[in-house]
């Protein structure tokens, strides 16, 4: 069936136009399966069963990724160590984005002392290296899941109120948004019809980096061991523990880094392709 | 023009207000890292004895909070511990003895040593590889160089730090970070061996943004006028890149180097620890595991303090590069 030729396209056919796009979202569907099977339990093996007569072998049919020297399967591990990462990684830039970009927005369209504040308060936070925060945070509040989501959140709460906060300083003085105010619109309404709709695109896209940010900032509290604990899967515990045996077991160090290079390739180039997508100004024809 | 006139001009001048927000960032920052590492976390008395604090009678209880002087208000605490940092007096770290000032002033020159040869080594293949790829966009030297911009962004500093150990130390024997940690000025080229790996895996973190920035950045300014006149009129075309395209592509580079910095001192925190580098990064790791607090405040501050100063002098260097933003 022909397309319309006059119908408007739709995002997702932008999207599909980006190569960078299609590859990222093939990389990231991936890993996104992989931790499906982890919490479904469709793993070959337990990834806490300790097995010390098939300790520190190599990829076999059994031991897809080999084993650790435990005799743990390192593929269990790694599914089960994704798991664990997106999940922290979602949630933290959920609650990011969620209080970031509401006060990103409120702090734009308010303006006066209350964006003066909010903006204090987010150059303070940005003073200090991302990593070295959540490690502060992580050190008072405690590792749990929950807790360490909670940490990153914190850091990256910033970026998504000055990414909110700029195009609805834009907005808010163009004609049609000063129109719709001497008309009399309440604004809640001007907020959710006006400002709203303009601010999506540079959220979407900021969303799709903070979270391979995220990841790494959560692999690497757990290689400092500050994240999850021995004996649960991690990727950054994962190459932790592979430090003193990565000279004869090579697939222990291998393994973990490639998932949490593959996931943060991924969504760096969704990352991409979403912003070609979304702004008219790049887009091809 | 009145005295007041004059009073006020000088106030709103851009040099004042700048060090005005610089002063209150600051003050923001001691009381964010006061209510984050003293307030929330509670007990340092539960911190150092751990379960053994029910063991405690309430006398000794009460003589130990004088000693970590918890047993004022808060606002009381706030001060005396500003007080106290700023008279360079941070206290002691508990576990080893030693007052935290003594141990900041050792590891301090290691991290900005540490910082400065990453940022160095990255801002050169950054500008490098940039400049490689742009010559020719579309070309498969500008999908090289994209392939290694995503990659140095995607591998994290931990996995490339403990690579190079396993190939070096195991294929080659041949691991300098193994030795005890030599200073610059007692051993320089067994520093510099000490710091080679270190500094490289933060040079490529930085390498990564410099590297997307520049390219991009000369993309930008090769299309401008002013390059179009400079080639018209018969200037050579080194000259022509060096003097009109890169000068001008300076800007957003400097500005990107100046906010990779911050992150670099975040990855130092992790690559110290990998590479035994006894800096800030092992400091503030070291108090945490050891849950001295103290420690870990005042570490934290010289850490956002360092990243301010950062902040200040690329405002500076951009000033000089670019005479228009000059008042």
């Amino acid at each position: 069936m022909k397309r319309d030729p006059l119908k408007p396209k739709g995002g997702f056919y932008y999207y599909m136009q980006s190569t960078s796009g299609i590859v990222g979202a093939i990389l990231l569907l991936f890993m996104v399966i992989v931790s499906l099977c982890a919490v479904f339990g469709w793993l070959p093996h337990d990834p806490l069963e300790q097995n010390v007569e098939f300790a520190m072998q190599g990829p076999s049919s059994n031991f897809w990724f080999g084993t650790d020297e435990f005799g743990r399967d390192i593929f269990s591990r790694s599914l089960d160590g994704m798991r664990r990462s997106l999940t922290v990684s979602v949630s933290a830039v959920s609650i990011a984005a969620t209080i970031g970009v509401t006060l990103g927005i409120l702090s734009g369209y308010l303006g006066r002392w209350f964006d003066q504040l909010i903006v204090r308060l987010s150059d303070v936070i940005f003073a200090f290296p991302a990593i070295l925060l959540a490690l502060a945070i992580v050190s008072t509040l405690g590792n749990s899941w929950y807790q360490t989501s909670l940490a990153i959140a914190v850091v990256y709460t910033p970026i998504f109120i000055r990414v909110a906060r700029g195009p609805v300083l834009t907005v808010k003085e163009m004609d049609y948004v000063k129109v719709t105010r001497i008309l009399g619109f309440s604004s809640l309404r001007i907020l959710r019809k006006h400002i709203l709709p303009n601010v999506t695109a540079p959220i979407v896209v900021q969303v799709a980096l903070s979270l391979s940010w995220a990841i790494l900032t959560e692999s690497g509290l757990s290689f400092l061991g500050l994240g999850t604990q021995p004996p649960n899967a991690s990727l950054g515990l994962m190459v932790s523990e592979a430090q003193s045996i990565a000279a004869f077991a090579w697939w222990a160090l291998f393994f973990p880094s490639a998932f949490i290079t593959i996931v943060v390739v991924g969504l760096n180039l969704v990352g991409d392709g979403l912003r070609d997508a979304l702004d008219p100004a790049r887009r091809s024809s | 023009m009145s005295f007041g006139e004059r009073i006020s001009r000088i106030l709103l001048s851009t040099p004042v207000l700048r060090i005005g927000s610089i002063l209150s960032t600051l003050f923001g920052i001691s009381i964010f890292v006061f209510l984050v590492l003293r307030v929330i976390p509670g007990d340092s008395i539960v911190g150092a004895f751990g379960i053994e604090t029910g063991l405690l009678t309430p006398e000794q209880i009460a003589q130990l909070k004088v000693y970590y002087g918890i047993d004022k208000s808060l606002p009381m605490q706030y001060i005396s511990w500003m007080q106290s940092f700023l008279s360079g007096n941070m206290g002691y770290s508990y576990s080893t003895g030693i007052s935290i000032a003594s141990l900041t002033a050792k590891a301090l020159p290691v991290t900005i040593e540490l910082a400065l040869i990453g940022t160095i080594l990255g801002v050169v293949m950054g500008i490098a590889i940039g400049t490689f790829s742009a010559r020719k966009p579309g070309s498969i030297r500008d999908f090289a160089g994209q392939l290694f911009g995503l990659m140095a962004l995607a591998v994290p500093g931990f996995v490339l730090s403990t690579t190079i150990v396993t190939i070096t130390a195991n294929k080659f024997h041949y691991f300098p970070n193994g030795y005890e940690f030599v200073r610059l000025w007692e051993d320089p080229w067994m520093n510099l061996q000490q710091m080679m790996f270190p500094g490289l895996v933060l040079g490529i973190a930085v390498a990564a943004p410099v590297m997307r920035t520049t390219r991009s950045a000369l993309l930008e300014t090769v299309d401008k006028d002013f390059v179009r006149t400079a080639i018209g009129k018969g200037v050579n075309a080194r000259k022509v890149q060096s003097r009109h395209v890169l000068r001008n592509s300076l800007i957003p580079i400097v500005t990107m180097t100046g906010i990779q910095f911050g992150y670099l001192l975040g990855g130092a925190v992790i690559v110290e620890n990998i590479f035994s580098l006894p800096g800030m990064g092992r400091q503030v790791l070291y108090a945490i595991t050891k849950r001295e607090y103290a420690t870990v405040q005042s570490s934290v501050m010289v850490f956002a303090i360092l990243f301010i100063t950062i902040n200040v002098i690329t405002d500076l260097i951009y000033r000089k590069i670019d005479p228009r933003i000059k008042k």
